[in-house]
């Protein structure tokens, strides 16, 4: 399969909304990857079937904050960078790139670098969604070393970690990028072909294309396009069904910056109903209606804005804004005891264990 | 007394306002020279009323000039766009995602320099002052006139534009120079696309204004004039002809708020009916609701705050299709209801027609209307309901009935409640609600910045970025009195450390009664 210019937009419609909030302006991974396919031709796509066992796959990132990166974006040199740094240091070439997390702009990343050196992108991310640290990865979970990694800005400086675990190189790490003016690009957890089918949550970037597709469509034709989405998202392979939360209007955006993240709690106001609570930390985390949880992490909780049902990232959440709220049963993968220790509840400080959507349900508007 | 004036493609309507309350209003031809409409409009306002012209305090302009203008890539200035910001940035160079005929009416004449901020402050590179004297030089060889610059976090520090504007005009003299920092908010590219726009802009923004003003000295009022922005708020001529982009969509904003004035009305959905669509849209406030999501101006992302509004293809001179399913629109026979419609003796059957034949519109023939089958016309009068019924729907919050205005020349078309409407008003002069909109706009000011918290605490970054939009506001000639914070926002810069926090603040008050 391949990814032309007439999928992009529907391409970062959908990680848009697979990042819960996250994962970076979807605008300028769309603009970016348009160079990167104007300098190549198209990016490829390979399903993990069609990977060797033995072949070396890198996965590139942007890291930092979405609120910088709108203001100072990549020079473009900078995943070439940190790709060749990686193989500089395994000794050999990497066979192919894969996205970290599939979440906004972090989805199309790999696909410009891919178009850009003609290198397959494999069909798959170490998340399904997005999450604000390094060590929330499938492959983290999976065994696989977040180092050696390499980070770049748009100097043309490298740094590179080495030798530590998930939780630390994300502490090193955090500083190296605040140093670098809050946007780097980021090249980790380097694998080979077995590990990468062993622990990644598979063709997540024709999940996107396939969700920002039906979003699209469904607008142009003038259908609801809620209805389309909650389709395609029962039809998904991996994600859960689809649980409308509510429909109203942000009502207040409280905030709180701790420990170098934004943590608050935004308000949704509805007619008829209590209101809707979303407590976040760059990523949209838990959903309260009253006391009772409605859903929680690692399942999706997305927002997107009313009449056109294009996802709206957490930063760009405004007070006012008329919004439709939905959530998301998480890919099985994030689901397990191991994975909800590095990515549930517990692991962003909440008492409350995992509970998926289907108990949940109750406390949601209604019939799913 | 104070006059608003509404100068649009087709007509230019004046409305004569003393205090809240309407004296006279008028509506002509827009000229191809401008001044000789808006001279007509104001002064066949001020016959009917009776006024002097020493008696208006001041003139407030609405005008879709520079929209179109720019919608139509007519008249434009080619520019020279020089971003500060290497090494940073080089992977989307100035005027990418621009339809391509527009970026090539722009010149298409890009240069990427060293420069630029970090979120905090530190500079991306130094500024190098001998290669903006080289780009300078390269400038003065195009022979273009005019300049747009842009620098990443210019909203965090404006330090490293304003240099380069130094440097450039120095070298090249009485060139036109827009900077980034004067118009847009976070987000380079957005604020990028509106400083190059406006520096397109700016020898009709001489044209323009200077047949305002010429119009006004004919008329012998020597008063401030005023032109209307995007958010409803006004601002100075001079302002206007330094910064014309901000005019854009400044028309169904002025139509909200005269529809809130004639209505008397501070919440209500607004159904705005024309020759060829209705727009819909919600007063909160005695303001027009903003746009969510970004706002794509012909082509081109900027991040302008905007109404929002439903547009739908349905307005008075609406085409009737008859056949196997019933449909009204979006096709419309224009400006030509005059001549095709069937009360005017042409051959198309419009929506006009429909309201007429029922009797519940009283324009040209009725009797042509007469021989139509009663039930396509019950089918018809029906369908036109339903359709605005269903985007009062859609532009609701809640869902109770709310009030409905109706204005514009196609508000004959409904002759009974819309589903919806807890109260519909179709007030007196709702057809120069423009105008009017525009005579009572008001004035803000706006800050948008990045404060590290921890180091500077919360109340006392929100306090001071309260008092600097307070004092933009007056600048722009805010009476200080009236001035109130409407908006305030925090964004703070995900992932990082330190607490930094965006913060967005707006303040709005009445014009001030003094001379400017």
């Amino acid at each position: 399969m391949r990814i032309g210019h007439s999928d992009i937009d529907d391409l970062a419609r959908g990680a848009a909304l697979l990042g819960s909030g996250g994962g970076g302006d979807p605008y300028i991974g769309a603009l970016l990857l348009r160079a990167g396919l104007d300098v190549g031709s198209e990016a490829r796509l390979l399903t993990l079937d069609q990977l060797a066992d033995d072949s070396l796959v890198i996965p590139v990132a942007m890291m930092g904050a979405p609120t910088v990166m709108v203001e100072k974006f990549p020079n473009g040199a900078e995943a070439e960078r940190v790709l060749g740094k990686l193989e500089e240091i395994l000794g050999r070439r990497a066979e192919a790139v894969i996205a970290a997390e599939i979440g906004g702009g972090n989805a199309l990343l790999p696909l410009t670098l891919g178009a850009q050196l003609d290198l397959p992108v494999v069909d798959g991310d170490g998340m399904g969604r997005a999450f604000p640290e390094l060590d929330m990865v499938s492959w983290n979970v999976g065994g696989v070393s977040v180092s050696p990694l390499a980070m770049s800005d748009e100097h043309g400086n490298v740094v590179t970690i080495d030798g530590c675990s998930g939780a630390h190189a994300e502490n090193l790490a955090r500083h190296v990028v605040m140093a670098m003016g809050g946007m780097c690009v980021i090249a980790l957890y380097p694998m080979t072909g077995r590990q990468v089918k062993e622990s990644t949550v598979r063709g997540t970037i024709s999940i996107a294309l396939e969700i920002g597709r039906t979003i699209g469509e469904a607008r142009d034709r003038g259908d609801d396009p809620f209805a389309a989405l909650a389709r395609t998202i029962d039809e998904a392979p991996h994600y859960g069904r689809l649980y409308d939360l509510t429909e109203g209007k942000i009502a207040d955006i409280e905030r709180t910056t701790q420990g170098g993240f934004a943590t608050g709690r935004l308000r949704i106001d509805a007619s008829g109903q209590e209101p809707l609570y979303i407590d976040f930390q760059n990523e949209n985390l838990i959903a309260w209606r009253g006391a009772e949880p409605c859903a929680m992490v690692p399942d999706l909780i997305c927002v997107l804005e009313s009449d056109t049902a294009e996802p709206l990232t957490t930063e760009a959440l405004k007070y006012g804004q008329r919004v439709h709220v939905v959530a998301i049963g998480a890919p099985s993968m994030l689901l397990s005891e191991a994975a909800l220790r590095v990515m549930g509840p517990g692991r962003f400080g909440y008492d409350t264990p995992y509970r998926p959507l289907s108990e949940l349900a109750l406390n949601s508007r209604g019939v799913p | 007394m104070r006059i608003g004036v509404d100068v649009g493609g087709t007509n230019t309507d004046a409305a004569l306002l003393s205090g809240d309350s309407i004296v006279a209003t008028a509506k002509v031809a827009t000229t191809e020279d401008i001044t000789t409409g808006v001279f007509a409009a104001i002064q066949g306002a001020m016959s009917t009323g009776g006024t002097g012209s020493d008696e208006i305090e001041r003139v407030m302009v609405g005008t879709t000039q520079f929209t179109n203008a720019f919608v139509q890539r007519r008249g434009l200035d080619e520019v020279a766009v020089v971003r500060l910001a290497l090494p940073a940035t080089a992977s989307i160079p100035p005027l990418t995602g621009w339809p391509p005929d527009l970026s090539r009416a722009m010149g298409c004449h890009t240069y990427l320099a060293k420069g630029g901020y970090e979120y905090d402050g530190r500079e991306i590179s130094a500024l190098d002052e001998g290669e903006i004297r080289e780009i300078a030089k390269d400038i003065g060889e195009r022979e273009l006139r005019s300049v747009a610059i842009s620098c990443p976090f210019a909203t965090v520090c404006s330090a490293m534009e304003d240099l380069a504007a130094e440097i450039i005009a120095a070298e090249l003299a009485g060139v036109a120079i827009t900077k980034s920092s004067d118009i847009g908010s976070t987000g380079l590219l957005p604020r990028e696309n509106a400083a190059i726009m406006n520096a397109s802009l700016l020898s009709i923004g001489d044209d323009v204004v200077g047949s305002l003003v010429v119009a006004l000295e004919k008329l012998g009022i020597r008063k401030p004039l005023y032109i209307s922005q995007n958010d409803g708020t006004l601002m100075t001529a001079a302002h206007a002809r330094r910064f014309p982009v901000l005019t854009f969509a400044s028309g169904p904003t002025n139509s909200m708020r005269g529809a809130a004035l004639l209505a008397q009305r501070q919440d209500a959905i607004v159904v705005d009916i024309g020759g060829t669509t209705s727009d819909i849209g919600v007063l909160e406030h005695g303001f027009p609701r903003q746009s969510a999501v970004a706002v794509e101006l012909a082509g081109v992302r900027t991040n302008f705050r905007m109404p929002d509004l439903l547009s739908i293809g349905l307005g008075g001179g609406s085409r009737v299709q008859t056949g196997e399913e019933l449909r009204i629109g979006p096709e419309s026979v224009g400006y030509d209801l005059i001549r095709d419609a069937l009360v005017f003796g042409g051959a198309t059957l419009t929506a006009t027609d429909v309201a007429v034949a029922f009797g519940y519109a009283e324009i040209g023939n009725r009797a042509n209307v007469a021989h139509l089958d009663r039930s396509l016309l019950e089918e018809c009068r029906s369908w036109i309901h339903t359709i605005l019924s269903e985007g009062i729907d859609r532009v609701k919050t809640s869902a109770g009935d709310q009030p409905v205005i109706l204005v514009g020349g196609g508000s004959c078309l409904i002759n009974e409640r819309l589903h919806g409407a807890s109260d519909q008003i179709v007030p007196e002069h709702s057809e120069v609600a423009n105008a009017i909109g525009a005579a009572i706009a008001q004035v803000g000011g706006e800050i948008d910045c990045v404060f590290g918290y921890e180091a500077v605490g919360r109340d006392a970054a929100l306090a001071q970025a309260r008092e600097e939009a307070i004092g933009r506001a007056v600048e722009a000639g805010a009476e200080a009195d009236t001035v109130e914070v409407v908006s305030v926002e925090e964004v703070p810069l995900t992932y990082l450390p330190g607490g930094s926090v965006r913060v967005l603040v707006k303040a709005v008050g009445d014009l001030a009664s003094v001379e400017v």
